[in-house]
């Protein structure tokens, strides 16, 4: 029996599990949303921009674990997807995106809506396909999803022209899919993890750096086996926060120029790096020349190309961070049982006097709200029990500083690219994901009005994300790098006419709460978590506060700046080293 | 140091795209690229050729890998083996200098592949130091054009590690 292959798109979709798509109408997809009208197995989310949908398929992945799906139209619907195409390539997030195409006799010729997005993605996507014959469109899309969601994940195109998702063919679904030139290596080298069981039994300093690989290849158990069984500290960076638990004692926090004093310190004085998942990117290592001088380094990833690509690596293992880390903490087990306690006793000593010279604080003070405050605040309100997304800035480092992540794919942040306006639409995919959970996207003010129009999307499926929008009324890591390395010069970072947010969430239907006053912020919080609506929270925070520990970028990461203590205190700013 | 680096490939849409686009987005160099069909017309094979330190030739090599329609890449610095490449050359010399282009054209076991009153094509085949040789005899004798093509290599059978 034929079919159209409007039909084998969706049907192909629910083939491959998929129960939401996030998308939005266009000319050319007309043939595929037709079809969704009657369609009772699949709810498609109509979002109110595509990059909206793109980051809300991001978010729907990274949180759930299975590939996201957006679905949009030619020329300027596939534009808009290219941000978050390249989000989730940064950051190896299984994504499919079905953009449509003019008809295949139009183009190249200029047509209406024409934009040659299989050209403009081929570097911010994984793969793409432009489907030039209806047979060939099951197994298209068998293939997008084995590729996204295999290997380093990331995310495929699918261009799909309109004459295609008209023309009938029989619906043949793929069991299994081959590509000879696509095999990713999934079981580590054998003698390598027997090579890195003998450095991790010699080593007196070890530290583990736990990557966003160890959350995509689900390795928590894993690496917090290893941790726990070797006695060995985790920092976690921003993409691997929630790979291992915030709250345990090993827990170290993140390195790198926003990273804790201790952490930063650990990794400099260490004899071993056991890096998990995680590919050395400059905001961790810092002044390469400089990092981690004493270490050597065990170099966990699944992708060849980010071994050796920034820093030396004397232990290579390709391959899957789960399998790996559980052959590895066999062959720790198998081997001679040194006196873990003993030998790090010293280590671990040296780590907790660290944690206690400079831990993560702030300064409290009664007449103005600090943002670390409302972070920490969210955090013991909710319990931890959350999924926090988080814009790009000031907001995503206190989010990451001052809230405790204990279980992975709950701390939703683009990390690679930087995407200011992503928190929001990915916060709305998770909540789709996960209705009853809660989901805080914490926000700039300026962060927030990239993707404010999404708010229309949160009313219209009566999805309850909340926003803590930290309202600076400036660019606030612009503002902190123009104050700190650019004498003050303040250029085009003061967000003049910030909107009442209050009145912004309440016309399109939502709730609208603000804080003023430190006072005020837990009372907000708990009215925003009890109503079972979308929220926005509008903390007026301290405009002068600023993210530290920081590393100035190019600097060893040992060289750290801090917020300075207020003046009655003691001066305490010596390092032990 | 210039790595010669031959990559197989899908013989897919888009491929060629693909490999450039990877040297340019991270700023690698392509001195020179070749494309052709094998034995087997569903795969391609691109000759490239392309200069960095061990580190960035290891990238090249990785990332190419990494591409989803690459199916083996080999670095040729490491193999024996015979590179070509060509040249077509369209000289209008003198009078009194046909001769001598006539006479060096053979030397370097060129053919005249095109003549007119004025001008003779010619053809050389070899590796990179004849052609340029050749070109450089050719330069005082009136060179209007050349066109070169990229250079094609493959492994030797023999002593197939240097």
């Amino acid at each position: 029996m034929k079919v159209s292959g409007s039909q084998i798109v969706i049907e192909s979709l629910k083939k491959e599990g998929v129960r939401h798509i996030f998308g939005y109408p266009g000319g050319v997809v007309l043939n595929i949303f037709d079809y969704l009208y009657d369609d009772k197995d699949i709810q498609l989310i109509l979002t109110r921009h595509e990059q909206g949908a793109t980051h809300m398929a991001d978010g729907y992945a990274r949180s759930t674990g299975k590939v996201g799906v957006a679905l949009v139209t030619s020329g300027p619907g596939a534009t808009n997807t290219v941000t978050g195409l390249a989000t989730a390539a940064m950051d190896s997030i299984p994504i499919v995106v079905l953009t449509g195409q003019v008809p295949t006799m139009l183009i190249g010729n200029d047509a209406f809506q024409e934009a040659d997005i299989v050209g403009i993605t081929r570097p911010c996507t994984k793969y793409n396909y432009l489907v030039k014959d209806v047979n060939d469109l099951a197994y298209t899309i068998k293939e997008a999803f084995h590729i996204a969601s295999s290997g380093r994940p990331g995310p495929v195109l699918i261009d799909l022209p309109k004459d295609i998702t008209a023309a009938q063919c029989a619906f043949n679904w793929p069991d299994k899919v081959s590509i000879r030139s696509y095999n990713p290596t999934l079981e580590g080298n054998k003698w390598m993890i027997e090579k890195a069981a003998q450095f991790i039994s010699k080593s007196k300093k070890p530290v583990i750096l736990c990557g966003g690989g160890v959350i995509l290849s689900n390795a928590s158990e894993q690496l917090r086996e290893l941790a726990e069984f070797a006695q060995i500290p985790v920092s976690s960076t921003l993409m691997g926060i929630g790979g291992f638990p915030s709250s345990h004692p090993l827990s170290l926090g993140m390195p790198g120029m926003h990273g804790t004093y201790y952490a930063n310190m650990a990794i400099q004085e260490s004899d071993l790096l056991i890096a998990v998942g995680m590919r050395f990117d400059d905001r961790v290592t810092g002044k390469l020349d400089a990092f981690a001088p004493h270490a050597s380094i065990i170099h966990i990833d699944i992708d060849p190309t980010t071994i050796r690509k920034n820093v030396e690596v004397d232990i290579p293992i390709v391959g899957d961070s789960k399998r790996i880390l559980s052959s590895l903490n066999h062959a720790l087990k198998e081997g001679e049982k040194p006196q873990w306690d003993e030998i790090r006793r010293q280590w671990l000593k040296q780590l907790d006097q660290w944690k206690e010279l400079r831990p993560m604080t702030y300064h409290y003070v009664a007449d103005v709200i600090k943002p670390q405050y409302v972070v920490e605040k969210l955090y013991e309100v909710t319990g931890g029990d959350a999924i926090i997304t988080t814009e790009v800035g000031q907001n995503q480092m206190w989010a990451a500083q001052f809230f405790k992540y204990d279980r992975p794919r709950t701390f939703l942040s683009s990390g690679g690219l930087g995407t200011m306006g992503y928190g929001f639409p990915a916060a709305i995919g998770a909540q789709v994901a996960y209705p009853d959970k809660v989901v805080i996207d914490i926000a700039g003010d300026g962060s927030i009005q990239m993707n404010i129009q999404e708010l229309a999307t949160t009313i219209a499926y009566d999805l309850p994300v909340k926003v803590a929008i930290l309202n600076n009324g400036y660019l606030g890591m612009v503002r902190q790098w123009q104050e700190l390395f650019y004498k003050e010069r303040y250029s085009y970072s003061y967000l003049a006419n910030v909107p009442d947010f209050v009145k912004v969430a309440e016309a399109y239907g939502a709730v609208g709460l603000r804080a003023t006053r430190p006072s005020e912020v837990e009372d907000v919080i708990r009215e925003a978590l009890r109503v079972r609506r979308p929220v926005f929270m509008d903390f007026a925070i301290d405009w002068k506060e600023k993210v530290y520990p920081m590393v100035p970028a190019g600097a060893p990461i040992d060289q750290m700046m801090f917020e300075e203590e207020p003046k009655k205190e003691e001066k305490k700013l010596k390092a032990v080293k | 140091m210039r790595h010669t680096i031959s990559v197989l490939v899908e013989n897919k849409f888009g491929v060629l795209s693909r490999v450039s686009g990877l040297f340019s987005g991270r700023g690698y160099n392509i001195e020179s690229i070749s494309v052709g069909e094998t034995l087997d017309p569903k795969i391609s094979i691109m000759t490239i050729v392309t200069k960095g330190d061990d580190q960035i030739i290891e990238q090249i090599t990785k990332q190419l890998n990494k591409l989803i329609d690459v199916i083996k890449v080999q670095d040729l610095f490491e193999i024996d083996h015979v590179e070509r490449e060509m040249v077509l050359i369209k000289i209008a010399p003198k009078q009194e200098l046909k001769g001598e282009v006539l006479r060096l054209a053979e030397i370097f076991r060129g053919r005249i592949v095109d003549s007119s009153p004025k001008t003779y094509t010619i053809e050389i085949t070899g590796d990179e130091k004849k052609i340029e040789a050749f070109i450089e005899l050719m330069k005082p004798m009136g060179v209007k054009e050349f066109v070169r093509s990229g250079k094609i290599a493959i492994s030797r059978e023999m002593a197939r590690s240097k």
